[in-house]
């Protein structure tokens, strides 16, 4: 469904944030992908939809034809729809809405002016309200996103990912700003909806006990170069003080 | 333990002690110099005071009532150039701040927009007005005229610092929804800066008012020339109603303007 061949950024300050990575991810699976900062997670999820523009390499979605880097503008835009964000520190328009962030999901199928006046279609408000049904926050929809706490306006930035009605999800550190149990709540709605939705997703995480836990596959990355690929059971002590440096990692093995 | 005294200065604001000493040096002989050479001519004040009382008084009692068709004239000339200059100079200043921002425009577009913005600010409004008056004639469309092109200045810098201040992940978000880029600006980037936005209106609507006063003087029309003419004419105390007119006038689009500033968040 996604595969990348040999993708690599550098940065204009000769930063290489990414030194060429190799990765297929097949439809329906959840990847979590673990690593320090700084090790290119964000940009390497970003050089997906070009929200950063790699350097080189290819990026293949949905077809073996279909290479994400060489699209024209208006190809990519297409592209964009597609794929769902969401974001640590959740990204909301703090101005807008509830209702406005959700919909503004739908931006790349409507119109300026219709988007510009708030007339969305029907259906689409439908499903925003069907969405917001199912995160619990049907009654807050006119409130403002800066009025939601933490827990909330992260179920927001999901319903705005999912109203793409997406075939990928690329999530930012999404527990990154919420509380053990806010991020617990969090990671299992969003496995629970690709799921159901059979999405394809990949989670940059910190936290490599939830990436165990809510992950069927891990990938680690260090200094922009993927070290370790496989199963979340597979993670050993080893791996992980290769990923992350000298610490003490059995009691998170253990798990 | 007790035998180490711990000693702890504030660090100076330049490093190096003789450019320091240097700089203080120099400032100060200038200051003093500047204060030694500056001429006070003690019988000239003397002799203005007099003549200062006299014209004060030639103020008193402030005549509203002979020239009140011509006062009203002035205010309603003055504030149809008030606002339609600053509807015009928000209008074009939209998209000269998008252009003048930094995270927003490419680097051909930035550098036009800031020399825009550049041009604008260089020239004082007076100055502006003579220019236009010679250009256009006397009268009030002069006046619009310089207004909406220093409004563009002022507006569209403080609106692009705005925008350069936006936050990122927000308008990142938008963009990755796949929207154009007008929806990207009216979703992502418009809710971040709505509130400066209606605060610089106010604020400028606000000074334009004061500049068409002055302006005014130099033939831009409105009030400014209606007090023009009271002096011209020796009529001090239908000059002395048309300051008071405008003093308050003043004060009451301040007060709103700040007022209504502060509602919103």
């Amino acid at each position: 469904m996604l595969k990348t061949i040999n993708l690599k950024k550098v940065y204009p300050n000769g930063e290489e944030a990414l030194k060429g990575i190799n990765l297929e991810i097949p439809n329906g699976q959840v990847v979590a992908l673990i690593g320090p900062s700084g090790a290119g997670k964000s940009t390497f999820i970003r050089t997906i939809n070009r929200l950063v523009e790699p350097t080189s390499g290819k990026v293949y979605f949905a077809n073996e034809k279909n290479d994400i880097t060489s699209l024209n503008k208006s190809k990519l835009r297409k592209i964009r729809r597609q794929i769902g964000m969401i974001f640590q520190e959740f990204a909301l328009v703090e101005r807008l809405s509830v209702m406005e962030n959700v919909l503004s999901g739908r931006l790349g199928y409507v119109g300026f002016w219709n988007s510009f006046f708030r007339k969305f279609p029907q259906k689409d408000i439908e499903e925003a309200f069907r969405l917001l049904q199912r995160i619990g926050l049907e009654h807050m929809l006119d409130k403002r996103a800066d009025e939601l706490s933490g827990g909330q306006r992260q179920r927001v930035g999901i319903a705005r990912a999912l109203i793409q009605n997406p075939m990928l999800l690329l999530v930012d550190e999404p527990t990154a700003s919420l509380d053990p149990k806010n991020s617990r709540q969090i990671m299992r709605l969003i496995c629970e909806l690709c799921k159901e939705r059979n999405l394809a997703a990949i989670i940059n995480i910190h936290d490599v006990f939830l990436a165990q836990n809510f992950a069927e596959r891990i990938i680690g990355l260090k200094a922009g170069e993927i070290i370790y690929d496989g199963k979340a059971s597979g993670l050993s002590e080893a791996i992980l003080t290769n990923i992350y440096g000298e610490e003490d990692w059995s009691k998170t093995v253990a798990n | 333990m007790k035998d180490k005294k711990v000693i702890w200065e504030r660090k100076p604001l330049i490093k190096n002690k003789l450019l320091r000493i240097g700089l203080i040096l120099l400032i100060s002989t200038y200051l003093i110099s500047v204060f030694l050479t500056t001429e006070i001519d003690w019988q000239r004040i003397l002799e203005g005071i007099p003549r200062g009382k006299n014209f004060i008084f030639a103020f008193f009692p402030p005549d509203f009532i002979t020239r009140s068709d011509e006062i009203l004239a002035g205010i309603f000339e003055s504030l149809w150039m008030t606002i339609v200059a600053t509807i015009v100079g928000i209008i074009i200043s939209i998209p000269v701040s998008l252009g003048a921002a930094k995270n927003i425009a490419p680097k051909f577009v930035y550098f036009f927009s800031r020399g825009i913005i550049a041009l604008s600010r260089s020239f004082q409004e007076v100055i502006l007005a003579i220019f236009f008056v010679k250009l256009m004639g006397f009268g009030p469309f002069a006046g619009m005229v310089t207004l909406s092109f220093s409004t563009i200045g002022f507006f569209a810098k403080l609106l692009s610092e705005d925008i350069e201040e936006i936050s990122k992940s927000q308008a990142e978000a938008i963009k990755s929804t796949g929207s154009n880029w007008f929806q990207w600006i009216n979703y992502g980037v418009q809710p971040q800066v709505m509130p400066r936005f209606i605060g610089l209106s106010l604020y400028r609507l606000d000074i334009n008012f004061r500049e068409s006063a002055v302006i005014g003087i130099v033939g831009g029309g409105g009030i400014g020339s209606t007090l023009n003419t009271a002096f011209d004419r020796y009529e001090f105390e239908i000059a002395a109603a048309v300051l008071i007119v405008i003093i308050s006038i003043v004060m009451i689009v301040e007060y709103t303007s700040s007022h209504l500033r502060k509602l919103i968040k």
